[in-house]
């Protein structure tokens, strides 16, 4: 250590000079590995998913609700998978939301130090659990339970096909499960940050606690909330493996007990064995995928920004 | 009227049911969790034993096990925390020490962030075009590792970030005002001073690659065999490393594999080993985290 202190201050300065400039290129070079990065996946994604639009033609891809790519004469239409996507995230945030935000005003406002000391690294695990997992318990539970509401309710009903419990509902409560501890922590940071003059002045003009934490506190903390909802968009509609096999096998219309198929695990259960043009529309649906994705992140990143400027 | 007195508290029924509706959410989270883990536990814990550990599933030798996933996953988080921890370093001492505020910063930042939000899903079909296709990797432990690094860099680069602004300034002004380069000064100085925050982002890394599935599927594949050994050692250790260009399967792609086949014990007995893993990993951030705290 001594002798290097001594080398460093007296040694050779052209040496010193090049390992200063070279470690100043590498760490360089280390941060634009991220902008390369996503460069290069945006540009692999829309290479990969353009031909398919132009050899299956975009009206007829993205229009049409006919997925038949197996089929001696294939159709490719993907609308149902692109709207299962969407309402089936709508249906995930309407249910976890809620619960998440309460949750957060739970840990953040009402619960004493001993409960929050049970309830906050509870949802830390919850964050931990691979998604596998919550396939595994949603297939083998949910599922079963599924299938028996839906008997009661399809009855007498000749023309609906029982999925034997594998339909959107199953998938929404896994996905709403699974966006709870995204939503709670970022929820419970906004709420923290609120300032406690306006908790104080609420209080102190005898509004009650409720009324001070619905009306003024989660108003306040409403950008850190809008925030939460919006990772909670992109945790729900980016899961792949845990609804794969929870929200059944064919593609259908988003109906609560149809079995349907999701951008994403139209991608997973027929990558393995798709050719042709039926793999290069997966790619699309890829594609699809991707520009949602990017069109939250944007949005993400201005909410942000907003934020920011409001703290200043 | 005499509702008007300070010492009778006036009833809310609204407030009642805020309260209520506070305390069930909080309810079901907790609920949820314990559930989730109890019922794994439950179901899997007779499937767990030694042979289940230490064995490969094989028909002829009749046995279940899951040793060649557990390889495969130790494989894939040793390569991938090779290549991603250094980089992911680097790009955040540049983003803290180097560079000035503007464009360029923002520009990464944002990248960061957009990395950190992409799908698995989209990490595995680029991961399985690019490495695997276009670099000629095909389903190989490699590409896996390859892919998940992209996937894993931002919690690294965040991590140390966090960790470098919290050392104080007069650290840097007091070692470059005694002489001291700056790249001196990152080694010897903030370096060990961020150590804490490094380590934690190296454990979040970890606990994401064991538990990633998606991105796998169509990168490492799904194999699930150890390398056939012999008796020669240099052609064991031979067989070790080639073993990362041949295809690999982890732990959850194999608890994926074993659900679809209906193999439900199976499944609920890696769901248990993967459960423990995720304890360890939570408690071991817990631990570092505190130390960046004190420190």
């Amino acid at each position: 250590m001594k002798v290097e202190t001594y080398a460093s201050i007296s040694g050779n300065k052209k040496n010193k000079a090049v390992v200063e400039t070279v470690a100043q290129i590498i760490f360089t070079i280390c941060a634009f590995f991220a902008v390369l990065a996503v460069v290069s996946i945006t540009l692999y994604m829309i290479i990969s998913g353009t031909p398919a639009i132009f050899k299956v033609g975009i009206k007829e891809l993205l229009f049409s609700t006919v997925w038949q790519p197996t089929a001696a004469e294939p159709s490719f239409g993907i609308l149902y998978v692109i709207l299962t996507s969407i309402v089936g995230t709508a249906l995930a945030i309407l249910i976890g939301v809620p619960i998440g935000v309460l949750t957060a005003v739970f840990l953040a406002e009402v619960a004493n130090k001993k409960l929050a000391m049970v309830v906050k690294p509870a949802v830390e695990l919850l964050a931990g659990i691979p998604s596998v997992v919550y396939g595994l318990l949603g297939i083998y539970l949910l599922n079963p339970f599924m299938y028996k509401i839906e008997l009661w309710v399809f009855k007498d009903s000749k023309t609906h096909q029982f999925t034997g419990g594998a339909n959107l509902l199953s998938a929404v409560i896994v996905l709403a499960i699974m966006i709870l501890p995204t939503v709670i922590n970022i929820s419970e940071t906004s709420i923290r940050a609120v300032h406690p003059s306006i908790k104080a002045a609420s209080l102190a003009l005898g509004a009650s606690h409720m009324q001070t934490i619905f009306r003024m506190i989660l108003p306040a903390a409403k950008s850190g909330i809008v925030t939460a909802i919006v990772l909670g968009v992109g945790r729900a509609i980016g899961e792949a493996m845990a609804i794969t096999l929870v929200s059944g096998s064919s593609v259908n219309m988003p109906l609560p007990f149809n079995s349907v198929r999701f951008l994403t695990t139209a991608i997973v259960s027929e990558m393995g064995y798709s050719q042709g043009t039926h793999r290069q529309v997966l790619f699309t649906i890829g594609l699809v995928l991707f520009v949602f994705i990017m069109i939250i992140n944007v949005a993400l990143n201005s909410i942000l920004k907003k934020g920011a400027v409001e703290h200043e | 009227m005499n509702s008007g007195t300070l010492m009778v508290k006036k009833r809310r029924p609204v407030d009642m049911l805020q309260k209520a509706a506070i305390y069930v959410s909080a309810f079901i989270a907790v609920a949820l969790l314990i559930g989730i883990i109890g019922y794994v536990f439950y179901k899997g814990f007779r499937t767990v034993t030694w042979s289940f550990l230490t064995t490969v599933t094989s028909a002829q030798k009749q046995t279940t096990g899951i040793l060649g996933n557990l390889v495969n996953t130790l494989y894939i988080i040793v390569i991938t925390l090779l290549i991603a921890t250094p980089i992911g370093v680097g790009s955040a001492i540049y983003l803290n020490e180097y560079a000035k505020p503007g464009k360029i910063v923002s520009l990464i930042e944002f990248t960061t962030e957009t990395l950190s939000g992409i799908p698995s899903v989209i990490f595995g079909l680029f991961g399985m075009i690019f490495f695997g296709e276009t670099l000629g990797l095909s389903y190989s432990i490699l590409t896996g590792s390859f892919t998940l690094t992209l996937m894993v860099l931002p919690l690294i680069t965040r991590n140390t970030q966090e960790a470098l602004r919290t050392v104080p300034d007069s650290y840097r002004s007091g070692a470059l005002g005694m002489g001291a380069t700056k790249w001196y000064m990152i080694r010897t100085i903030l370096l060990p001073s961020a150590m804490p925050g490094i380590v934690t982002g190296i454990i979040l890394a970890l606990g994401r690659i064991v538990g990633e599935s998606a991105a796998l599927l169509f990168t490492a594949g799904s194999d699930y065999r150890l390398p056939r050994f012999t008796d020669s050692i240099a052609d064991n250790l031979g067989k070790l490393g080639s073993k990362v260009f041949e295809s690999g399967g982890t732990l959850t792609i194999q608890l994926y594999l074993q659900m679809q086949n209906g193999k439900y014990d199976t499944a609920f007995g890696i769901g248990c080993v993967l459960l423990i893993i995720v304890f360890i990993l939570n408690l071991l951030t817990k631990l570092t985290a505190g130390k960046l705290k004190k420190g």
